[in-house]
């Protein structure tokens, strides 16, 4: 049994980024372009060591971000409004790292609470939306991630929280001094996020607490069913509330990376769309961590090597129409396998049924 | 909110007793409009009740509503449709790209006819492969903003566009209305109280009008008609608020489903191809921007019924334009829905409801508030008016909604 499970969780995720490459062909040709050289370029550029660390570093975010979409996705939250987390955890980061002075470890750890309080109470809104008043956090995530965009564009407004650098079009956030920063490594002859390392902490007390903690089981129980889990004396609604909060918490970590080791400031040129991203992710890694990983290292290889579609004479953006049918591709395998899985279910109950039946005549 | 359901009525007492016969309803838009010219006067806004408003107003709702009611027929059937987004971006560039190779009319079929399969791949998804609703709309968005940009490198170049621009497309003839409009115009000119201002809205109206603006806006009538007098808005009903019932009585839910999805996607289709050819003449990347999620706001705010949907599309349409036109105004705005609440509050203290009456007693309390120490209110925040409008209704208005009981859920023929 289980190791159908782990069959079918990688065969599936693969078929679905075949079926992708499929797709992606089939334009290219239609384009006049040849698909197997086109990835041969895509392949060489994207595993040049210089572009690995881009990658890598971009592998941190877009984990961080996996990993708040599979902790709602084991509630059965469809949390879409990391985006938003995300930009108040940034931006709270920010503000209050280059208001304080403290010392280094200290300021970096301040930094990092800030964003995660900031992400958490943002998602708290959805939270309760959805506990006390029982509307559904699709609908509530994407009004907050408009509402956050609109308000941190007027908090970055020139006479507020934020600054005009010199010989700069960008508004941004006063820089976050020294100490308040966090240091970058080598590898491949280019800088790695030392984020990662949290990154990875973030990943594996996920798996903890998911597996090892009772409140990972009361999550997991509520996710599979309220009733039963609350039935069974969970707080069930007060466990949707507090993994919303989680999931809106390391959503807020996700711009951090960036912020600690490369901008120092937060401005509007901060990517968005990590919501999507993250959902992706998550469904495609299968809220595993390890899976979640594997997933955003593609979703980065994707983007960092399509610019280079651009010498083939191919517009870069059919990556981004990639990303989609993957994920759509992903959804529609597991459906399908669930769907072959109970009928198998269904046929071994009903075996079991008529020989109980001929037993008794 | 006006609620139709007459057990509602009752509940909520005589203050929306109120606003129930057609005659009242009649009363009520006068009394808006009333409102409005008398803070055009008091505060010496220009741009309230001018021409150039009521049009751009029209102009910038008829998206929203296409987006609204295509998120409407869907609901009602029984399925979210988050990829009105994506389903508005089809539109608007198939609309740009077969309007500039066959004019403009062929650009509106095109667009029909491209949103139609786009919502008919969401319903296949949703319906027949049975994936989380929300899963699908998102990757329809992903992949029609990927697409489009994708398309617009390969196409637009070679013919004079750019990468993220089409080439500008020849738009719809527009007309103005014979005798009528230029009479409103020399009333409007006349500046009396309150009928110069009506015939200020009424003019903008009537001037440069294109015909695409009546067919759509005709769909609002339409859609309430089939939706409550056809035998198939009952079945479509019926597959949103209980597919098991409605399958036992011999429904094809799944057929209701997918032919209500696909109009959806045309209809918000339609609506991205009125952003590329009659509200500008030409495609252009990020055109949409976030509207399709405003008209799934439209939905909520306009309790899933057209006439809901339209009032919402107006009143977002008409703070986008404040927004556009004149920033200053939207200050404007603020004392409206001052005066509004403060109606609002001496309503309920008449019916003893002291709740409800404190509550917008406060609501008035604020919105004055906001008006003494506010010089201006921030671009920013007139953007999200939809978003936070929608926010407040949900968060204190939610047990008043009215949605289909089962939008969102996953149906399985057969099981439970």
């Amino acid at each position: 049994m289980k190791k159908d499970r782990i069959f079918w969780g990688t065969v599936a995720p693969l078929a679905a980024v075949a079926s992708s490459l499929l797709l992606v062909s089939i334009i290219l040709i239609l384009r006049g372009a040849n698909p197997l050289e086109i990835f041969q370029v895509m392949i060489s550029y994207g595993f040049d060591p210089r572009n690995l660390v881009s990658e890598l570093n971009q592998t941190v975010s877009y984990y961080l971000a996996g990993v708040a979409a599979a902790i709602g996705f084991k509630m059965l939250l469809f949390n879409i409004g990391i985006d938003g987390q995300y930009r108040m955890g940034a931006f709270f980061g920010a503000v209050v790292g280059a208001a304080v002075s403290l010392p280094p470890v200290l300021h970096v750890l301040l930094i990092v609470i800030t964003a995660m309080l900031a992400g958490g109470l943002w998602a708290a809104i959805a939270g309760y939306l959805k506990v006390r008043r029982g509307v559904s956090e699709v609908i509530s995530n994407i009004m907050l991630n408009f509402i956050a965009a609109a308000i941190i564009a007027f908090l970055l407004g020139e006479d507020l929280l934020g600054i005009l650098p010199e010989g700069s079009q960008n508004v941004q956030t006063k820089p976050i001094p020294l100490s308040g920063q966090m240091p970058t490594f080598k590898m491949f002859n280019g800088e790695v996020y030392s984020f990662l390392f949290v990154a990875i902490f973030v990943g594996i007390a996920y798996w903890i607490m998911l597996n090892k903690t009772v409140f990972g089981f009361n999550l997991r129980a509520t996710g599979l069913s309220f009733r039963a889990a609350r039935s069974s004396g969970v707080n069930a609604p007060g466990m949707i509330f507090i993994t919303t909060v989680l999931s809106g918490a390391i959503a807020g970590l996700v711009g951090l990376g960036t912020l600690l080791s490369d901008t120092h400031s937060y401005s509007m040129a901060f990517p968005s769309g990590f919501a999507f991203t993250g959902l992706s992710l998550a469904l495609l890694g299968r809220n595993h961590p390890i899976g979640i990983f594997f997933a955003a290292f593609l979703w980065s290889f994707l983007e960092r090597a399509a610019p280079v579609l651009e010498y083939e004479g191919v517009p870069p953006e059919i990556v981004i129409v990639m990303q989609g049918t993957i994920v759509l591709s992903i959804v529609i395998a597991y459906e399908v396998v669930a769907r072959i899985n109970l009928r198998q279910q269904q046929h071994a109950v009903g075996k079991a049924n008529a020989d109980l039946v001929k037993e008794s005549k | 909110m006006a609620t139709e359901s007459k057990v509602h009525v009752k509940k909520i007492g005589k203050a929306t007793v109120l606003f129930k016969s057609p005659a009242r309803i009649t009363l009520l838009i006068a009394g808006i409009f009333f409102i409005l010219a008398l803070v055009e006067n008091l505060t010496g806004a220009t741009d309230i009740t001018s021409p150039g408003t009521s049009g751009a107003t029209l102009r910038f709702a008829i998206p929203l509503l296409m987006a609204g009611l295509g998120g409407l027929w869907a609901e009602r059937a029984g399925v979210i449709n988050i990829g009105l987004e994506g389903m508005m971006i089809v539109g608007t560039w198939t609309a740009a790209w077969f309007g500039y190779l066959h004019g403009p009319l062929m650009g509106f079929v095109a667009a029909a006819i491209f949103g139609l399969a786009s919502g008919f791949f969401h319903a296949i998804l949703t319906v027949k492969i049975g994936i989380d609703q929300a899963v699908s709309g998102l990757a329809i968005n992903l992949i029609a903003a990927g697409g489009a940009r994708y398309l617009s490198g390969v196409f637009f170049p070679p013919v004079g566009g750019d990468r993220t621009v089409s080439p500008p497309v020849d738009s719809f003839p527009t007309f103005t209305i014979p005798v009528i409009a230029p009479i409103l115009e020399s009333i409007d000119a006349q500046n009396i109280f309150f009928i110069s201002n009506l015939a200020g809205i009424l003019h903008g109206l009537t001037k440069d009008v294109s015909l695409v603006t009546i067919a759509l806006l005709l769909l609002v009538p339409l859609t309430s008609w089939i939706l409550w007098r056809s035998k198939f808005g009952l079945r479509m009903r019926f597959s949103g608020e209980n597919p098991m019932a409605a399958e036992s009585l011999g429904i094809n839910v799944y057929r209701i489903r997918y032919v209500a999805v696909s109009i959806s996607g045309m209809l918000a289709s339609l609506g991205g191809a009125y952003l590329a050819l009659v509200a500008s003449s030409v495609y252009r990347e990020g055109q949409t921007a976030g509207r399709g999620f405003i008209g799934l706001a439209t939905v909520i705010f306009g309790n899933w019924k057209p006439s809901g949907v339209f009032a919402g599309s107006i009143l977002f349409g008409f703070t986008d334009a404040l927004r556009v036109r004149q920033t200053e105004s939207v200050m404007s705005l603020i004392m409206v829905a001052g005066v509004v609440a403060l109606l609002l509050s001496l309503l309920y203290s008449i019916n003893r409801r002291w709740k409800p009456g404190l509550i917008s007693g406060s609501i008035a309390l604020v919105a004055w508030w906001i008006h003494q120490r506010v010089d201006v209110i921030p671009q920013e925040f007139v953007t999200v008016f939809p978003n936070f409008a929608t926010l407040i209704v949900l968060t204190f208005l939610a047990q008043r909604l009215t949605p289909p009981a089962m939008a969102g859920m996953p149906y399985r023929r057969g099981s439970e």
